[in-house]
C-alpha cells in the first residue's frame, strides 16, 4: 500500500500524518485529548455518542472525529465553548438516566462516563425524564448485566457481531427503550456465548462487568502487572491486577502485540486456579514403606505423602540422583520438561540433566 | 515440528497472527480455531470481513466450516492422501508456480513421480471428500495471491504427523505461498510456550536452538560456557525412557510441569512405566496422576509467581511477570538451580534474566534477546544480534537448510495405525474444549468454568446414537485394544457417523486409557487423533 503524508492544522498547530488516517488517530497520535465513549480500536468507528465531535473550518455543523478522515489542509479545533457545551449536554443526558451509583459500583475510577462528567462538570439531575428500572441479568456465570447504566455506545453489540462473531448481544427497541439484550437470560450454554468477554472489555461503564472480580476490590488503586497468558500458544498479553497480594482479575492490555485487549475464556477468567486451596503448598516425601499410587492419593495426599521442608527435600532428591547414578550409571536417569514452563526454566533443567546426572535423557512434552 | 524442519529449515510458525487478517485464501487444515486457539481466530475473523476465502479440512463439522467453501470433510488419518489429491490436482492443471520451484527447492522431480498416482478418483476413494470439492479446493489455494495454511494438532497427532506436516510444506511450495507477508504456514499447536520449550532444548539429541549434540564444535562451546565435559551419546525419548523403565533400565526420574499421567496416550502403559521407576520427582502446582507415583513432590509455581519468558506460536518471545510470591517459597528456575548445586554443580542466578543472557549467548536465534530489548513487546525469532529488530515473516530470501533451497518431500498415503474393524467399529477422535486446558488442573480450579463445562461428554452422532439405542446423556462403555471408561454421551452432528469424540481434560474420565500406542516415526509424537473403540450402553 502507498502511504502519502499529509499536513492539516489541528488547534492551530500543523501536523503531518498519513493519508487515510481519521481525525481522531491523527490527535491521538499527536497527544491531543479528545473524549469518546463509543471508540474501540478494535472496531470500525460508527460516530455514535456524539462526545467526539471537532470544528473543521468551512463545515458550519461540528464533525465527529471518529469518522472524518484528515485532509491536506484542514483546520480542525478540538476544544472550544460551543463544543464544551456541546459535549457536557450530551453527558448531562445520558446522567439523567443514569443511576447515581458510582459509590457502589465496581467500576468506579475506572469509568469513561465519569471521567468525562469529571473533565465537563456534567451533573446529575440537569434534564429531567424517565429513569429506567430494569431488572438486573446474573444468568451469565462470568457476566453482569446491568441495563440501568448502559449507555447505549453499542460496543459490546459492535464487538459480539463483528470480532467475535457470535451475535449474542443485540440491540432490541428503540430510542429510549433501545438497549442492548443479551442471550444471558436464555440457557447457559457455549452455543450461545462464547463467554469471552470481549463485551465487558468493551463496555466504558459499569453495565457489563466481570463476577469473579466484584467486590474484591476496584481496578484503582491495584498493582497492574504485565504478563503473557499461560494457557494457550497465542501469546496474548495482559495485565494482573494485584491487591494485598492477592490477583483481583484480569484486564485487557489493548496495546498487545498479538490481542490487542482481546481473550478468551481461559486468558480472562481462568486465573482463580492460581490461589486454589488445592495448590501444593510445601515439598511432600512418600511415607515409608508406603506403595499406594491409586487416583485417591490425588485428593488425600495424606495417605501417602508427608510434608517436609525444601531442605529436606532437596537433599534428599539429590542425594538419591547421585546414588543411583553411582551404582547404575549416568544413563539410568532422566528430566522431562513441560512447555508450561518458561524457556528459562526448560533451559536449566536440559542443564541440569546434562551437566549434574552427566546424560542427554531429556524430553519435553512439546511433540504433544 | 520436525516435519517443518525436514522441509524448510526451521520447526516454526512462518508468519505472524497479525498477518493473517490480509490473507485472501486461508486454508485451515485440523485445527479447530475457535476453539483451540480463540484470540487467532479472531484474525481469521477479520479475513473472512475482508473477504478472504476460506477452505476448511477437518474430519469434524468445526464452526469455521460455517464460513468454509469448501469443507473437506476427510476421514480421520487420511491427510497425506489428501494433500498429495490437491497436489496432483494442482500440476494436472498447470496451477503451480514454477519459477518458485525452480529457484527455491529441490526435489520436485521425484514429488511428481508420487503424485501421479494420486488421481482425484483414487483420493475420493481414500479421503471420502468428493472430487469436485478436491478441484474446488486445488483452484482456490493455488489461485490465491496470499494465501496462508494454519495446521493444529488434527495434522501433528498421527502416526504419520510429521509426514503429514511435510506434505502441508509441499503443497505450500508447489504454489509458491511461503515466503513472504500474509503467504506461508502456520503450525498451531497446544500449550502455551511449545515453541520456548522446543527452543530451549531439553531433547535429546540437540541442545538449545536446534544445535545439534553430535557436532563437537557445537559441544565444546556449550562446555567451555558449562564448564563440565558434556556427554556425546544421543539421549532417549521420553516413550523410550518410559520403555527403558518397564525394562528396570531407567531407575530415576525428573518430571517438570508435564501430567504425562494423564495427557500421554496408552496410559496404563505410562503408569506402569512410572511404577517401575525407583526414583521418581514431580514438580508441579497440583496433585496430579503424575503425581500421585512420585517418591518426591516439589511444589512449583503458576505463571503469576515468576519471571521469564514464554515464545509465542509466531516464535515471539514475550515477558512473564511475577505478580506475587511464590506459594510454596520457590519458582522452578529456582529449585533446579539449588537442586544443580546440592549435586556438586554449583548453579547461581539472582533473576531470571541472567539465564537469559546464558541463553542468547549460545542461542543464535536468541543472541539478540533480552529483558530490556522486549520489556514493551516481544521480539520474533530469528533475533541475531543486538540491533536486530526480529523476524516476522522467514524464509524471505532463502530457506534454512543447507544450499538455501526448501526440500520436497515425497510421501505416500498410510493412514491411521489402528483402523477400526468389527470388534471396534468406530474411530475415537480426541481433542480439546475451548473452556479447558491439557490436563484440565487449572481451569478444573476455576468454579464458573465448571458450571459451563463440568464433566466430560462423548460427542457421538445422532445415527449412531439410535443404531447403540443411546439417548442424549447416556452413560456408556468406552473400550479400545488397551481399556476402557465410562462416559456420558452428547449426541451431535458435530462428528461424522462412524467417529466419536473425546477431550482429556478431566481426572476423572481419563481418554488416555483409551488412546492408541502407534507412534509418529519420526518425532514420536502419539496418535491421539484416532484409534479404534467400541461403544456399549450400559
Ligand atoms: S462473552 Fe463474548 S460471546 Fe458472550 S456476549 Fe460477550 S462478547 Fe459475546
Ligand atoms: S452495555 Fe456497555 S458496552 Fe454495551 S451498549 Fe451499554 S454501555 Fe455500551
Ligand atoms: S487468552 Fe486465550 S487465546 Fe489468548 S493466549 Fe490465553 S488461552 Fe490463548
Amino acid at each position: 500500500m502507498q502511504h502519502s503524508t499529509i499536513t492539516l492544522k489541528i488547534n492551530g498547530k500543523e501536523i503531518s500524518c498519513q493519508k487515510g488516517m481519521t481525525l481522531l488517530q491523527v490527535c491521538r497520535d499527536a497527544g491531543i485529548y479528545i473524549p469518546t465513549l463509543c471508540h474501540d480500536d478494535r472496531l470500525e468507528p460508527y460516530g455514535a455518542c456524539r462526545l467526539c465531535i471537532v470544528e473543521v473550518k468551512g463545515q458550519r455543523r461540528p464533525l465527529s472525529s471518529c469518522t472524518t478522515p484528515a485532509e491536506e489542509g484542514m483546520e480542525v479545533i478540538t476544544e472550544s465553548d460551543n463544543l464544551i457545551r456541546l459535549r457536557k449536554s450530551v453527558l448531562e443526558l445520558l446522567l439523567s438516566n443514569h443511576p447515581n451509583d458510582c459509590m457502589l459500583c465496581d467500576k468506579t475510577g475506572a469509568c469513561t462516563l465519569q471521567e468525562l462528567a469529571y473533565r465537563y462538570g456534567a451533573r446529575y439531575g440537569k434534564y429531567m425524564g424517565e429513569m429506567w428500572s430494569l431488572p438486573k441479568k446474573e444468568d451469565n456465570p462470568f457476566i453482569s448485566y446491568d441495563p440501568n447504566k448502559c449507555v447505549l455506545c453499542g460496543r459490546c453489540v459492535n464487538i459480539c457481531q463483528n470480532l467475535v462473531m457470535k451475535g449474542t448481544i443485540d440491540m432490541t427497541g428503540r430510542g429510549f427503550h433501545s438497549k442492548p439484550d443479551t442471550a444471558f437470560g436464555k440457557e447457559l450454554n457455549p452455543e450461545i456465548c462464547l463467554f469471552c468477554g470481549q463485551c465487558v472489555s468493551a463496555c466504558p461503564v459499569g453495565a457489563l462487568t466481570e463476577k469473579q472480580a466484584m467486590g474484591k476490590g476496584r481496578a484503582l488503586g491495584a498493582k497492574r502487572i504485565k504478563t503473557t497468558c499461560s494457557y494457550c500458544g497465542t501469546g496474548c498479553n495482559f495485565y494482573l491486577n494485584v491487591r494485598d497480594n492477592k490477583i483481583v482479575n484480569v484486564t485487557s492490555d489493548y496495546d498487545a502485540p498479538v490481542n490487542k485487549g482481546n481473550l478468551c475464556i481461559k486468558g480472562r477468567f481462568g486465573y482463580e486456579f492460581i490461589q486454589h486451596p488445592d495448590r501444593i503448598k510445601t515439598p511432600l516425601i512418600r511415607k515409608h514403606g508406603v506403595t499406594d499410587t491409586s487416583p485417591d492419593v490425588m485428593s488425600d495426599p495424606q495417605r501417602a505423602f508427608r510434608e517436609a521442608t525444601w531442605d529436606e527435600a532437596l537433599d534428599l532428591v539429590a542425594k538419591r540422583f547421585t546414588e543411583l547414578k553411582e551404582k547404575y550409571g549416568a544413563d539410568s536417569l532422566g528430566g522431562f520438561s513441560s512447555s508450561r514452563c518458561t524457556n528459562e526454566e526448560n533451559y536449566l533443567l536440559a542443564k541440569w540433566v546434562r551437566v549434574a546426572l552427566g546424560t542427554n535423557n531429556v524430553d519435553n512434552c512439546a511433540r504433544v | 515440528m520436525a516435519g517443518l524442519a525436514n522441509s524448510l529449515g526451521a520447526g516454526a510458525a512462518s508468519n505472524s497472527f497479525n498477518q493473517i487478517k490480509d490473507a485472501d485464501v486461508l486454508f485451515i487444515f485440523g485445527s479447530n480455531t475457535t476453539e483451540g486457539h480463540p484470540i487467532v481466530s479472531l484474525h481469521v475473523h477479520k479475513a473472512i470481513k475482508n473477504g478472504a476465502k476460506i477452505i476448511v479440512a477437518d474430519p469434524r463439522k468445526i464452526e469455521l466450516t460455517k464460513y468454509a467453501n469448501p469443507w473437506l470433510n476427510l476421514k480421520p488419518g487420511s491427510n497425506i492422501a489428501l494433500l498429495n489429491g490437491l497436489i496432483h490436482i494442482i500440476l494436472k492443471e498447470g496451477l503451480q508456480n514454477n519459477e518458485f520451484i525452480k529457484n527455491r527447492t529441490e526435489g520436485f522431480d521425484e514429488l511428481k513421480e508420487t503424485i501421479k498416482n494420486y488421481t482425484p478418483e483414487l483420493v475420493e476413494k481414500l479421503t471420502g471428500v468428493s472430487k469436485d470439492k478436491l478441484e474446488k479446493a486445488a483452484h482456490i489455494y493455488a489461485s490465491a495471491k496470499n494465501a496462508m495454511i494454519l495446521y493444529g494438532l488434527g495434522i501433528t497427532e498421527h502416526q504419520t504427523g510429521t509426514e503429514n506436516a511435510m506434505a502441508i510444506a509441499n503443497l505450500a511450495l508447489s504454489c509458491g505461498h511461503i515466503g513472504r507477508p500474509s503467504t506461508g504456514i502456520m503450525a498451531l499447536r497446544g500449550q502455551n510456550n511449545v515453541q520456548g520449550a522446543s527452543d530451549m532444548g531439553p531433547a535429546p539429541t540437540v541442545y538449545t536452538g536446534y544445535q545439534y549434540v553430535s557436532k563437537p564444535e557445537i559441544r565444546e562451546k556449550f562446555e567451555t560456557t558449562w564448564h563440565v565435559k558434556l556427554p556425546t551419546a544421543p539421549g532417549l525419548k521420553s516413550v523410550e525412557m518410559f520403555d527403558k523403565a518397564i525394562e528396570g533400565k531407567l531407575k530415576g526420574i525428573f518430571i517438570m510441569g508435564a501430567d504425562t499421567g494423564q495427557t500421554d496416550p496408552n496410559l496404563n502403559h505410562i503408569w506402569k512405566a512410572f511404577e517401575s521407576i525407583d526414583f521418581m520427582v514431580a514438580c508441579d502446582i497440583f496433585h496430579t496422576h503424575t503425581t500421585r507415583f512420585a517418591d518426591v513432590i516439589l511444589p512449583g509455581a503458576s505463571f503469576a509467581e515468576k519471571d521469564g519468558t514464554f515464545t509465542n506460536g509466531e516464535r515471539r518471545i514475550q515477558r512473564v511477570r511475577k505478580a506475587i510470591a511464590p506459594i510454596a517459597g520457590m519458582a522452578e528456575w529456582q529449585i533446579i538451580s539449588e537442586l544443580c548445586t546440592r549435586m556438586g554443580y554449583p548453579l547461581k542466578y539472582n533473576h531470571p534474566s541472567e539465564i537469559m543472557e546464558e541463553i542468547a549467548k549460545l542461542t543464535p536465534n536468541y543472541a539478540g534477546i533480552t529483558y530490556e530489548r522486549i520489556e514493551e513487546e516481544g521480539i520474533q525469532w530469528p533475533c541475531t544480534t543486538k540491533d536486530h529488530p526480529g523476524t516476522t515473516t522467514l524464509y524471505q530470501e532463502q530457506f534454512n537448510r543447507p544450499g538455501g533451497k526448501a526440500l520436497f518431500i515425497s510421501l505416500e498415503h498410510k493412514g491411521s495405525g489402528e483402523v477400526p474393524d468389527n470388534e471396534y467399529p468406530y474411530v475415537l477422535i480426541t481433542g480439546r474444549r475451548r473452556e479447558h486446558y491439557n490436563n484440565g488442573s487449572m481451569t478444573r480450579r476455576v468454579k464458573e468454568i465448571m458450571e459451563i463445562s463440568p464433566e466430560e461428554l462423548l460427542e457421538l452422532h445422532p445415527a449412531d446414537a439410535d443404531k447403540l439405542e443411546i439417548k442424549n446423556g447416556d452413560i456408556v462403555k468406552v473400550t479400545s485394544r488397551r481399556g476402557k471408561i465410562h462416559v456420558k454421551t452428547k449426541v451431535t452432528n458435530r462428528s461424522q457417523a462412524g467417529n466419536v469424540f473425546l477431550a482429556f481434560h478431566f481426572d476423572t474420565t481419563v481418554t488416555n486409557i483409551l488412546t492408541s500406542a502407534y507412534r509418529d516415526s519420526i518425532a514420536g509424537t502419539p496418535e491421539y487423533k484416532s484409534c479404534a473403540v467400541r461403544i456399549d450402553k450400559l
